[in-house]
């Protein structure tokens, strides 16, 4: 197998996420968009470290992980606050910081 | 595991030929398809339950990625983390704002052009420089990576990482629960 199949596969697959960070307004499919974007970067991580064949490519996809979980919690933490304030999670509606 | 996964590949690979893999490589293209056929359905679909499900799909296979590169403990566990854990949140994150979210597909498409011209930009740059830098670049096939030397890496010359990471669990535990909670 080439190395490039599987960094092109991530290169698609991050670009897809970015879209639907980009079009979605509802906050929980960021986030699930943003879940996609860890994936293509764990799926590049774990190609190199099959590359090099070295072993600290795969500890940082592991750590990517765990910090997508905190960042899911956190981020479906938020959702929910915005959801009980405002009883809808449109992300267009919010701009109560804007400068 | 992968070592399994691997052998009955290599069981299948009566046509190799010039050292390419045919088995793994039509197993690859099996899966990246369907990869890349959910995920455009999950940043496409209104149900965002349909999107989570599409969801499982692309972590599914990502988790199939991993073992055809030998990876196998990350595959466990992206999918006892991923389709265990963070779909059952999400899904739950669905089900606590459900009805929400009538609107959408009215201004839906109104950034549509400018995401879909970001997206192919992304995927010209990133994929031309990959294929500049990494033209013939062939996977080793090596024996697959085992489970004790992660560990050994881990708990050797990550141990401060992973104590952080530890730590930024913590942090996120009880940031979200004080960000959720009613009454306080």
């Amino acid at each position: 197998m080439l190395l490039n199949q599987f960094l092109i596969l991530s290169a698609v697959l991050f670009s897809i996420g970015v879209y639907g960070v980009l079009t979605r307004r509802n906050g929980v499919m960021v986030l699930m968009s943003i879940e996609l974007i860890l994936n293509s970067v764990n799926i590049n991580l774990v190609a190199f470290a099959a590359f090099r064949e070295a072993i600290p490519g795969e500890v940082f996809a592991l750590f990517v992980i765990a910090v997508a979980a905190a960042e899911v919690g956190v981020g479906l933490a938020m959702v929910l606050l915005l959801y009980r304030n405002r009883r809808n999670i449109d992300l267009a509606g919010i701009d109560s910081m804007k400068g | 595991m992968a070592s399994f996964f691997l052998s009955q590949i290599q069981g299948l690979d009566r046509l190799t030929s010039d050292e390419v893999l045919v088995a793994q490589n039509v197993f690859f293209a099996l899966i990246a398809l369907v990869m890349i056929f959910a995920a455009l359905r999950m940043v496409t679909t209104e149900n965002i339950v349909h999107a989570a499900l599409y969801l499982v799909i692309v972590l599914a296979g990502a988790a199939g990625m991993f073992i055809l590169l030998g990876a196998e403990f990350v595959a466990v566990t992206q999918i006892l983390v991923y389709i265990g854990a963070i779909i059952v949140l999400f899904l739950f994150g669905i089900m606590l704002t459900k009805g929400s979210f009538g609107t959408e597909e009215g201004e839906f498409r109104e950034r549509n052009q400018m995401a879909v011209l970001v997206g192919v930009l992304i995927v010209a740059v990133t994929s031309g420089s990959f294929i500049d830098s990494f033209r013939d670049a062939e996977l080793s096939r090596e024996a697959p990576s085992t489970t004790a030397e992660i560990g050994d890496t881990i708990f050797g010359q990550f141990i401060i990482p992973f104590e952080a990471i530890s730590v930024l669990l913590l942090a996120a535990l009880i940031g979200s629960v004080v960000i959720a909670r009613r009454d306080l």
